[in-house]
């Protein structure tokens, strides 16, 4: 409870300064409106108006909810307005992406760790691409992928492959180097073999820092798809979904795409963070 | 100049109460060396931190210079020397020396006087300017006595300050320490794990045991104010230590 | 026998061994493969070349070691491209990239100014001053910390993009609008960041100031906010990425007609991939030269920090 109460205050404030600045931000049209019928506005009424437009600048918190509502329970799961399809299509292309990324991360950073020139040659551009703008590429790649004449998942799942790939490698070989001199004299003393000295020593130091950079993949994953979603043309996805709310004005189809993504975005680590707490409990590892 | 009556203190952990003091009594006169010594939890250090104010007692008084404990430290009545130097890496030795004295309101041609009279004092003289990281551990706790003195409180505490140093050089600053408390006269208190250490320094051991944390021994030193090292090997010193040990084992420290 | 060696005949041997492996690699896959062998064998020599280097470790084999594999897979691209006639507007090898960047050069300072320093730099400004305004105010509860950063972790992990549209709307198509997505996006990350910094002063350290009788503010101003630094400026290098991301995909969902993202998108319409490689090219040179600069900042700021002193 102790835990809780904080967070909820601080969640029951920010809707009501929602509502507040839901008010505020749609008045302009409400007054509007009323000038051009020529009626006066009471406040109850302002109240009233502001949070029922059809397209307001700031829909309320409980217009939201209820294009949430519709977009997950309203639809058919397989109609084009259901969110739950479009998050579908979202889903699938970041998890085949962040599949891909952060295997491979995960076996460059093996092989990072145990071979000199690979470390040398790689590292330094793998350090310095985490300051490059990588989504920047988004767009290109779907086009250059669509005029090969793929199209759908593989380009989005590309994007998000590059995406997670960087965080994993780093945080692996960050983890995979954790073993100090003392434990590394330990085994050379025993004799081991540097295939029993990554099982046992490297990979499990190295679990903690893989999780957590597991973390940081998925979401920049589904931050990869969603981009890889807008370029003209889409039509499936979040993505897809945000771009046209905003080409047709339709405020509350932004936001509840957005709330669909963050929902998205919060489910796959808590996820993770499932899986990781289950194995480091059963490794010993758990604080 | 510090008085305590009575004094208890028990904390509630998650295991239930803590006795730390129990109902302790003790009067440090001016210009006193007195050592805390016992085993873990005797509340020694409990006791320090409650004359420093840094603690609350649960029941009983704490007087310091006639004030509460807490006025006293508001009146910076005290010095105080922790087991780490906690000096900040980010400023120089003066710099760090100069740090209470800036708190403390000090203008700027008074901070730099003191700064050079006590890295003389603890013989850091021409250090001012380096950082504490590059400086070994011995010298980085002359720094922090050094800090302690800056600002000319009467009374200096002392937890276990010596505790992180080899044998060596904790001989060395335990001369160095004897040689400031003659030159100026300050009130002394000190904690310590080392019988010997107490023996050296003070002019009054009070030995501590745990559970609940009280005083066994309260042990007034004969040996004379000039001390030289190898006063620790004559019979007098060595019976004194004896004692000690006997109020130890009295308190169960031993067990 | 091998112990009585030198180092240099080691070193020899080693890249001898690799030799030999490298060019029986390459005879076989000029058997398999004829159009591939001059890739492979220009792979194999940066590769020899890298093996040999990596058995000094000298600071300037160490620069010299991923240079020249990056040297190596620009060379590979290049050949690849005229090898095997790829077509420019799927890969435009990187010499077409190299003369569109300098053929392009106003055109692309000018997005630079719209995205980069409008944009990015201003949102990340604003974004940093106001998380560590936050940070500072919620110090003193201790109730607001336990409810804000549960928050903020959770908000520093969604789709923060996703917003660009709601803020084009508010606050128009021009670069005020990247800027704040900007904000938002830097802001709980610093944020967290800062409230870390400002708990991390030790007992000890907070005793010993409290024996001095110092002030809250005191304390704030000479133990904790210099502690803190090496917290924020964590936050704000992980930050200058995201700044960047920001400012360009934000351009993606309507711009004028300037900006890096809006010339991406609409040189992509136009298959002039060319002219997107040269923009990629200087959203990855700015994204370098600002963690450079910030990472110098750090350094002269956080002299004393371990990290900083090795």
């Amino acid at each position: 409870m102790k835990r809780a109460l904080p967070v909820l205050t601080v969640i029951t404030a920010i809707i009501l300064a929602w509502y507040a600045a839901a008010v505020v931000l749609n008045a302009p049209w409400a007054r509007d409106q009323a000038n051009r019928s020529g009626t006066t506005l009471t406040l109850p009424a302002l109240l009233r108006d502001t949070m029922t437009q059809e397209r307001p600048v700031l829909p309320a918190p409980h217009q939201v909810a209820k294009g949430l509502w519709d977009g997950v329970a309203g639809q058919k799961i397989t109609s084009k307005r259901s969110l739950v399809w479009h998050g579908w299509i979202t889903l699938s292309a970041t998890l085949a992406g962040f599949a891909v990324g952060s295997l491979a991360g995960i076996l460059l950073a093996v092989g990072i760790v145990h071979s000199r020139v690979i470390d040398l040659s790689v590292m330094p551009w793998a350090i310095a691409s985490q300051t490059v703008p990588i989504l920047a590429i988004a767009p290109m790649v779907i086009v250059v992928f669509a005029s090969a004449g793929i199209t759908g998942l593989v380009p989005k799942a590309m994007i998000s492959a590059w995406l997670s790939f960087f965080p994993v490698l780093v945080g692996m070989v960050k983890g995979l180097r954790t073993p100090d001199a003392m434990q590394m004299d330990l085994m050379r003393s025993w004799n081991a073999s540097q295939a029993q000295v990554f099982w046992r020593l490297r990979l499990p130091s190295a679990l903690p820092y893989l999780f957590a950079s597991l973390k940081v993949a998925v979401a920049a994953a589904l931050v990869g798809t969603i981009v890889g979603e807008l370029p003209a043309g889409a039509t499936a996805g979040l993505g897809a979904r945000l771009l046209s709310g905003s080409y047709y004005g339709q405020t509350v189809q932004i936001w509840a795409a957005l709330f669909a993504a963050a929902a998205l975005a919060a489910g796959l680590i808590a996820i993770i963070g499932a899986i990781e707490r289950v194995t480091l409990r059963r490794m010993g590892l758990a604080r | 100049m510090i008085a305590a009556e009575g004094v208890s203190l028990t904390f509630q952990t998650a295991d239930g109460p803590v006795h730390a003091l129990k109902d302790v009594d003790l009067t440090i006169g001016k210009g006193e060396f007195v050592s805390f010594i016992g085993p873990s939890g005797c509340g020694k250090t409990t006791f320090l931190r409650t004359i420093a104010a840094l603690e609350t007692p649960s029941a009983g008084q704490i007087s310091v210079n006639g004030m509460g404990a807490d006025d006293a430290r508001r009146a910076r009545a005290y010095g105080y020397v922790f087991q780490a130097p906690g000096l900040y890496p980010w400023r120089t030795i003066s710099g760090n020396i100069s740090l209470p004295l800036e708190i403390m309101g000090f203008p700027r041609a008074d901070r730099v006087e003191r700064i050079a009279r006590v890295l003389d004092l603890v013989e850091l003289s021409g250090f001012g300017g380096k950082f504490p990281w590059q400086l070994s551990g011995g010298m980085q706790q002359r720094a922090s006595i050094a800090r302690a003195l800056a600002f000319d409180a009467d009374i200096l505490l002392m937890d276990e300050p010596f505790g992180a140093l080899d044998e060596i050089v904790r001989d060395r600053l335990n001369e160095a320490l004897l040689e400031l408390w003659r030159k100026t006269g300050k009130t002394i208190g000190f904690v310590t794990h080392s019988i010997p250490e107490a023996v050296y320094l003070s002019t009054r051991i009070v030995v501590m045991s745990p559970r609940p944390g009280r005083i066994t021994r309260v042990i007034d030193s004969p040996l004379p104010r000039d001390r030289p090292l190898e006063i620790r090997d004559t019979p007098e010193f060595i019976r004194i230590a004896q004692e000690v040990r006997e109020g130890l084992r009295e308190g169960h420290s031993y067990d | 026998m091998t112990h009585i060696w030198g180092e240099p005949t080691k070193r020899m041997l080693g890249t001898l061994k690799f030799l030999a492996w490298a060019v029986g690699a390459l005879v076989a896959a000029a058997l398999v493969a004829p159009s591939l062998a001059p890739l492979i064998l220009v792979w194999l020599a940066g590769w020899t070349v890298n093996v040999w280097l990596a058995h000094y470790g000298n600071p300037i084999t160490r620069t010299a070691i991923p240079l020249i594999f990056g040297a190596t897979l620009l060379a590979l691209w290049e050949m690849a491209c005229r090898i095997f006639a790829i077509p420019a507007v799927i890969l435009p090898p990187p010499s077409r990239i190299w003369s569109a960047f300098i053929g392009n050069l106003p055109l692309l300072w000018g997005d630079f100014v719209q995205t980069i320093l409008k944009g990015a730099l201003s949102g990340w400004l604003i974004g940093a001053a106001l998380a560590v305004a936050v940070a500072i105010v919620i110090d003193r509860s201790p109730f607001l910390q336990r409810g804000l950063l549960p928050i903020g972790n959770f908000v520093a992990a969604l789709p923060i993009v996703g917003i660009a549209p709601i803020l084009v709307m508010w606050f128009g198509f021009d670069w005020q609008s990247k800027a704040a997505v900007v904000v938002v996006m830097v802001f709980f990350p610093i944020l967290v960041n800062m409230v870390a910094g400002l708990k991390a002063t030790d007992a000890l350290a907070r005793d010993q100031i409290a024996t001095w009788g110092a002030r809250y503010s005191q304390a704030l101003v000479k133990l904790r906010l210099p502690a803190a630094m090496p917290f924020l400026f964590n936050g704000l290098k992980i930050t200058t990425t995201l700044a960047l991301i920001g400012a360009i995909v934000a351009e993606f969902f309507g711009s004028p007609t300037r900006g890096m993202g809006f010339r991406i998108s609409t040189a992509v319409g136009q298959l002039n991939m060319a002219l997107v490689w040269a923009e990629i090219l200087v959203a990855a040179l700015a994204g370098t030269v600002f963690y450079g600069i910030v990472a110098l900042v750090e350094k002269r700021v956080t002299f004393w920090h371990p990290s900083q002193r090795q």
